[in-house]
């Protein structure tokens, strides 16, 4: 069987966010992925599917576990893995983006993925570009694997998504993986809702339909699943939040405001932690909670199910 | 404990926060108010507790003073909390709300902590600190809010100083209004202020001196309404002095916007002229306005456009005030003549006694959420046992803050505290 053959998934050639993907489409890159979960387990790891083809990792901000991830999906699947580096690049000497994807796209590659600090950044990649685009994070827009590993992390967990809340907690203002989750997780049927304070919400956040709590008590009370952002540093000293330690007191999940969530309730992270900043150790590794390593896990089964759908639309 | 018991009787009962204002009596027990009305002690009775015979004239709730800028800590040469609070009960005044314009600045939970302590050790009232909204008062970085807060800082400030940063303005409402908690703001655009010592106009310009148009106020009103607007926070203009500042917030409160103003005492009564052949004590921040803005500020606390009155206390020595105009410090002494000044409203037919009493006392309490400023029954004895005819005028000599600087010597007012009690105890009697 080759991946061109198998039924497809996308409709476009690109996965460039959430917005744009319909839920039959996420469910289908869901269930490819539960079959990519099962062979990561098995020790022969690899497949054929996309054995020939050449991927690309343009990564314009530092990643560990995003840009590992793809790359051993990429690997698994059998294709060719190139990570270009932006510190090593000619992007670092001047060049403009579209002249670098022009460069790229000279070396004919079947599929790139890249993160970029500009919303946007992906899009317009896709339309310069003849091959797939997978979106790896755009500025605060969008980072769709990331939605797509944590709804199936989610799935595994709770076997579904209806009568479901999820509690969004950080600093929604900036982060691509809050908009992302928030457009995927609505659209499977968990109710959405948004804890953070009013620094770090963006204007009309509740545009996206999700509801909005700036005391995370009141914000965690009934909710199954708590999923924690990061905060990065340099948003905490004095911009948009007065101190670590100030936002570890008020929105930093610790026993106490878990308490108010459901009996049972999960925490997730996209990682990387700050550990007494957004959450407290203790919640971080306690794996009864804790599904942050499992979403690592979910994050290659995922790509690998990216991978396969975008090979299956590819001539 | 053994409840000590002090009968009120034969007084005018004015308590605004329910429009209570007739003859009767009030029973103190365990510091506070435990029963209030009209027919209470009408007849001395020789099981009454210990009582004092108001002989008719006026008690009230003691009064809240919005704004206080003390030395303590750093500048206890001229003012410490003791010191202000001496002047304080003289004044009528039974909550002082401090300034976080000292050195160090109160930008931080450990030195909210501080205040309240010594405040506790060393004052004769209650004293409810404002923290700084921005660290260092720099306009830059926001306070730690909610630490602050619980650390009982009852609103954030960065005192006589406006954030001049628009960005960091709204950041720091948005944060705050995220933990419902209050920002007074100064309204004085620091550059078109740079350097200034009056307000433009003929006078300042026969006087040679540096001055500001009196629009940078209505500038930095006008900008932050529309942040509250779009924050939602709760915000109370700590002083306004010109009639566009009022008109600005008139609408915005029509608007339904969660603003409140205040207005300082010497604004009430004084213009610029009054500075006189260069009277530095009548040099205050921001300045004495022309004598349309200081009847502005008379209608607007008679309409309740202002809510709260303040004395806007700010002591100075000789160091900072025998200089010449322009290098001199700014700010007034004012904790003993706030109530004599607002007065002034209702002896010149602008307001009854009540609604002037309520911008002193009903008002400031609901803003900041403090438990006192009323008579009801089970809110602390807080109280002030006014004459509200007495003539006097203010020397210098006889004011209790250490420091003497008062933009009033020398004038002459009507009504004055006779006594004044904090929780049940008596902390002034101006026998």
């Amino acid at each position: 069987m080759t991946s061109a053959s198998a039924a497809p998934i996308l409709r476009s050639s690109h996965l460039l966010g959430i917005e744009g993907l319909s839920a039959p489409e996420a469910t289908a890159l869901l269930d490819l992925a539960e079959t990519y979960v099962a062979l990561n387990r098995s020790p022969e790891k690899k497949t054929a599917l996309l054995k020939g083809r050449t991927l690309i990792n343009l990564f314009f901000e530092a990643s560990t576990r995003t840009q590992s991830s793809f790359e051993l999906a990429g690997k698994r699947m059998g294709a060719d893995v190139l990570n270009m580096s932006v510190k090593t690049s000619s992007v670092s000497k001047g060049e403009t983006l579209i002249d670098t994807a022009a460069t790229l796209s000279a070396m004919r590659p079947d599929i790139l993925v890249m993160r970029h600090y500009d919303s946007g950044a992906a899009e317009l990649l896709s339309r310069k570009l003849e091959c797939s685009v997978v979106n790896a994070g755009d500025g605060s827009h969008e980072h769709p694997t990331q939605a797509l590993l944590d709804a199936l992390t989610i799935r595994r967990r709770r076997g579904g998504f209806n009568n479901l809340t999820v509690a969004i907690c950080g600093d929604i203002l900036h982060s691509r993986v809050a908009r992302s989750n928030i457009r995927l997780l609505s659209m499977m049927g968990a109710r959405v809702r948004l804890v953070a304070p009013a620094s770090l919400l963006p204007a009309q956040a509740d545009l996206f339909g999700v509801e909005i709590f700036t005391d995370m008590k009141m914000g965690l009370a009934g909710a199954d699943i708590v999923m924690m952002l990061r905060l990065q540093l340099e948003r905490m000293a004095g911009a948009f939040v007065p101190s670590s330690r100030e936002y570890f007191r008020f929105y930093g999940l610790d026993r106490e405001k878990l308490g108010y969530a459901n009996p049972g309730a999960l925490v997730m992270h996209p990682g990387p932690m700050n550990r007494g900043v957004e959450i407290a150790s203790d919640i971080a590794d306690d794996l009864n909670v804790s599904l942050i390593s499992e979403q690592v896990e979910m994050g290659v089964a995922i790509r690998m199910a990216v991978l396969d759908a975008l090979a299956r639309g590819m001539k | 404990m053994n409840g000590r018991r002090i009968a009120f009787r034969n007084a005018r009962l004015i308590d605004p926060a329910s429009g209570l204002d007739a003859k009767g009596g009030l029973l103190v027990e365990n510091g506070r108010i435990a029963d209030v009305g009209p027919r209470l002690f009408n007849n001395a009775d020789k099981n009454d507790p210990e009582i004092i015979d108001c002989r008719g004239l006026v008690l009230a709730p003691g009064l809240i003073d919005c704004r206080v800028f003390t030395g303590e800590p750093g500048s206890e040469h001229r003012e410490t909390l003791q010191s202000a609070s001496e002047a304080a009960a003289a004044g009528g005044v039974t909550t002082i709300v401090t300034m976080p314009n000292t050195d160090p600045v109160i930008d931080e939970p450990s030195l909210v902590d501080f205040i309240k302590r010594r405040a506790a050790a060393t004052a004769k009232v209650r004293v409810a600190p404002m923290a700084a909204l921005t660290r260092k008062l720099a306009g830059e970085v926001m306070t730690e809010i909610g630490l602050l807060q619980e650390a009982g800082a009852v609103a954030f400030t960065d005192g006589d100083r406006t954030v001049a940063n628009a960005r960091v303005m709204r950041r720091a409402l948005a944060y705050a209004g995220t933990f419902g908690a209050l920002v007074v703001g100064h309204a004085e655009d620091p550059e078109l202020t740079e350097g200034a010592a009056m307000t433009e106009g003929e006078f300042a310009t026969r006087m040679g001196l540096p001055a500001a148009p009196a629009l940078a106020e209505a500038i930095i009103v006008e900008r932050d309404i529309r942040l509250v607007e779009l924050t939602g926070a709760r915000y109370h203009f700590g002083q306004i002095s010109t009639r566009a500042s009022l008109e600005a917030i008139a609408a915005a409160k029509a608007r339904g916007l969660p603003i409140t103003c205040g207005v300082s005492a010497h604004h009430l009564v004084l213009n610029e002229l009054d500075v006189g052949t260069y009277y530095t004590f009548r040099k205050v921040k921001p300045p004495l306005r022309s004598e349309a803005d200081r009847a502005a500020m008379m209608e607007g606390v008679a309409s309740g456009i202002i809510d709260v009155i303040v004395s806007g206390h700010e002591p100075q020595g000789a160091d900072t005030k025998r200089q010449p105009f322009g290098a001199a410090a700014f700010g007034s002494v004012g904790l003993e003549t706030l109530l004599p000044v607002a007065l002034c409203l209702h002896h010149e037919g602008h307001a009854s006694l009540s609604h002037v009493l309520k911008a002193l006392t009903a008002t400031p309490a609901r803003i900041l959420g403090l438990p006192a400023g009323t008579l009801a029954k089970g809110a602390p004895a807080d109280l002030v046992l006014l004459d509200e005819a007495e003539p006097f005028v203010v020397d210098e000599r006889k004011l209790h803050s250490r420091a003497h600087n008062s933009a009033f010597e020398g004038r002459k007012f009507q009504g004055r505290p006779r006594m004044t009690f904090v929780g049940g105890e008596c902390v002034y009697n101006a026998g």
